[in-house]
């Protein structure tokens, strides 16, 4: 039986108390998500039921139980305010999948901090403006990791601490450099954990815009409610599963399903800090018996694409449940998966807005392959019409994706923007920036983007941060960029670049402007394709219509060119 | 073309973009990819690398995550189609 049950019965009747009362939480009371992921579970008679799984890519592993989670987090979180670190300030967790990324998570998170995950491949450039923009405390790395925050770091005057967890003891440390060794420090048993309440903010994940730099979204100890239930009912975790979330925690799906879900249902969870290679995942889910495997749409592809041979190699007899997230699942991927793990892939679909799922499939359900689902019980999801940002009347229009702003993990705004907060809404309305439509049966289907944002393997990547970075490259001109379809990341970035004088357009130099915005950046934000032009399409005022090069990408109608500038 | 030669270019590629001042030391057998040094949207700058140094087109269904994991599997590739070349 599912934890959801019957999902008609469930939208009948709805109510977000139902999981407070699960949590023993009453409104006023404090509310912690580091205290409920570890402490309350130890509470609960699981202190010494395993919670995380570490294996590192040589095959290297640790366990932690709940009371090692606890007191891991305790000892992490004392640490912090013995630097005199405090309530509300920013701590960034820059960080491979090591065991100190979960659990300073946590620590951040009790000692009051908000906690602010960054992707550890982002590039220089990339962290200094999120640090730069939050007014970042203090920074969790490695060692492997510390010569990029050198770089940045004299730019960075609120940045007062830099803490190494993996440093060797020789290598000589610079200023506002401290070290910190989970494994050596002694255990901090008892810890007070600062009594957060429902609106104090808890995380800021980054995301891109289309116009501007990325922006901070803000989310609060409350989300906990809504990432709690949304765990239970949608990913279906189960007291006996051994849950595999596979994203980084530097992205949302890697905190609110890879830490906060599944630590705060007390379940067993594992990691592998490794890259992706098919046969290392499927025997990680041998090895660690996984039940419930969330994953993304880039993920299953490149796993069809090596083959079901390969498969039959490996016992995952084990899977139970399988999900993905990230970008739209393609039917093909469904029906694959259907075939040769004897179970489909459920496709969710949310964003680091709405801290947590919002439109899905659900256990029990008719999976209609390639649809996003049905709204989550209540979350109010609508296809707006663009024209009047009113629900169509009737399902089959494609329009935009809203929803009502009402559930517990909705961002609480964007840092030091709210002006670009309030844009989000129409009619009160948030947008989302999807588009889709509606059957008649209540599915939503994905039809697209309404706004520029690239979507690379589930990861939103802003064409305009790609051009600032492009155009600080010496021999840019003008560069305007767009998504290109990808059979296998839905699209990638492309790149069209004008070159200034003296510079000459050819292999060498595209591979240089590759390289150059993959370490300024991130490799997801590297084009994956340089086009030199003469010129670029541009508006009479001068401003680059993206517009008419992404539909020459993807072969669609270039639509009004009213505006555009004569050669 | 001496593979030596050849694993050395690579090598010497992998650590000029692909790694920090600091990291650990590299050899032919490290885990590029499964290690995390490089990932699949990295690849492509490498794949790129390649093709432009030795004048070859590898195919995107050979150039895999594992096809690309260590300075030794990635230089048998290029010897492949260097020598197909020919």
């Amino acid at each position: 039986m599912s934890n959801i049950g019957s999902y008609e019965d469930r939208i009948r009747n709805f109510s977000w108390q139902m999981a407070e009362r699960e949590l023993d939480y009453k409104p006023g009371d404090p509310i912690n998500i580091g205290w409920y992921c570890s402490d309350r579970i130890c509470q609960l008679g699981l202190a010494e039921k395993v919670g995380l799984i570490w294996e590192s890519h040589t095959g290297l592993e640790k366990r932690y139980t709940y009371n090692d989670i606890r007191l891991a987090s305790n000892t992490i979180g004392a640490f912090l305010s013995g630097l005199g670190l405090k309530p509300e300030e920013r701590i960034c967790l820059f960080l491979d999948r090591v065991p100190e990324l979960y659990l300073g998570f946590l620590g951040i998170l009790k000692m009051g901090g908000i906690a602010q995950p960054l992707f550890s491949a982002f590039g220089e450039e990339a962290l200094f403006v999120r640090l730069e923009n939050a007014g970042t405390a203090a920074v969790i790395t490695q060692k492997k990791h510390l010569a990029k925050v050198r770089k940045i770091v004299d730019r960075l005057p609120e940045l007062r601490h830099i803490i190494v967890v993996d440093h060797d003891g020789v290598s000589p440390l610079k200023a506002r450099e401290v070290t910190f060794s989970l494994d050596k420090s002694d255990p901090v048993n008892e810890f007070d954990v600062h009594p957060t309440t429902a609106e104090s903010p808890s995380v800021l994940h980054y995301t891109s815009g289309t116009t501007g730099m990325p922006k901070g979204v803000k989310h609060v100890h409350y989300s906990l409610v809504a990432q709690y239930l949304t765990a239970k009912w949608v990913l279906d975790l189960q007291p006996d599963d051994i849950y595999w979330c596979t994203a980084d925690p530097g992205w949302v799906t890697g905190t609110s399903y890879g830490i906060i879900g599944p630590f705060s249902l007390g379940v067993t969870q594992c990691v592998l800090d490794s890259g992706f290679s098919a046969e290392a995942w499927y025997r990680f889910i041998e090895k660690r018996k996984v039940s419930m495997w969330y994953s993304a749409p880039t993920a299953i592809r490149s796993l069809m694409k090596a083959g079901d041979e390969l498969v039959k190699k490996f016992d995952l007899s084990r899977l139970r449940h399988l999900a993905s997230v990230g970008e739209p699942l393609n039917s093909e991927a469904v029906v694959w998966s259907e075939r040769v793990f004897g179970k489909p892939f459920y496709d969710t679909y949310w964003q680091t807005e709405t801290g947590c799922i919002v439109i899905s499939n659900y256990p029990g359900m008719e999976v209609r392959p390639g649809s996003m689902g049905k709204g989550f019980p209540g979350i109010t999801a609508v296809i707006l019409d663009p024209n009047k940002n009113e629900p169509y009347p009737v399902p089959g229009k494609i329009g935009l994706v809203g929803l009502k702003f009402d559930w517990p993990s909705r961002m609480r705004t964007y840092w030091n923007n709210e002006e670009a907060f309030r844009n989000k809404f129409r009619n009160e309305w948030y947008i989302t920036g999807d588009r889709a439509r509606l059957d008649n049966d209540g599915y939503f289907w994905f039809a697209g983007r309404d706004d520029d944002i690239i979507n690379t393997a589930g990861h939103l990547v802003s064409p305009f941060e790609v051009e600032s970075a492009l155009l600080e490259h010496p021999a840019v001109a003008e560069s305007a960029v767009v998504g290109k379809p990808d059979p296998l990341n839905l699209e990638v970035v492309k790149a069209f670049v004008t070159l200034k004088p003296g510079f000459a357009a050819g292999k060498d130099i595209e591979l240089e402007i590759m390289n150059y915005t993959r370490k300024k950046l991130s490799p997801l934000a590297m084009p994956q394709e340089i086009e030199f032009v003469d010129s670029l399409p541009k508006t009479r005022s001068g401003k680059i219509m993206r517009r008419i090069l992404h539909a020459r990408e993807w072969g669609e109608e270039i639509g009004d060119t009213s505006t555009l500038e004569n050669d | 073309m001496a593979i030596e030669g050849l694993k050395n270019i690579i090598l010497d590629y992998v650590i000029k973009e692909y790694l920090e001042e600091d990291s650990e030391p590299i050899n032919y057998e490290t885990p590029l990819i499964s290690g995390g040094i490089v990932d699949s949207f990295s690849m492509v700058s490498m794949k790129r690398f390649l093709e432009n140094k030795y004048d070859i087109q590898i195919p995107d269904d050979r150039a895999t995550p594992d096809a690309f994991d260590s300075v030794n599997k990635i230089a048998d590739l290029v010897e492949e189609f260097v020598a197909g070349k020919k």
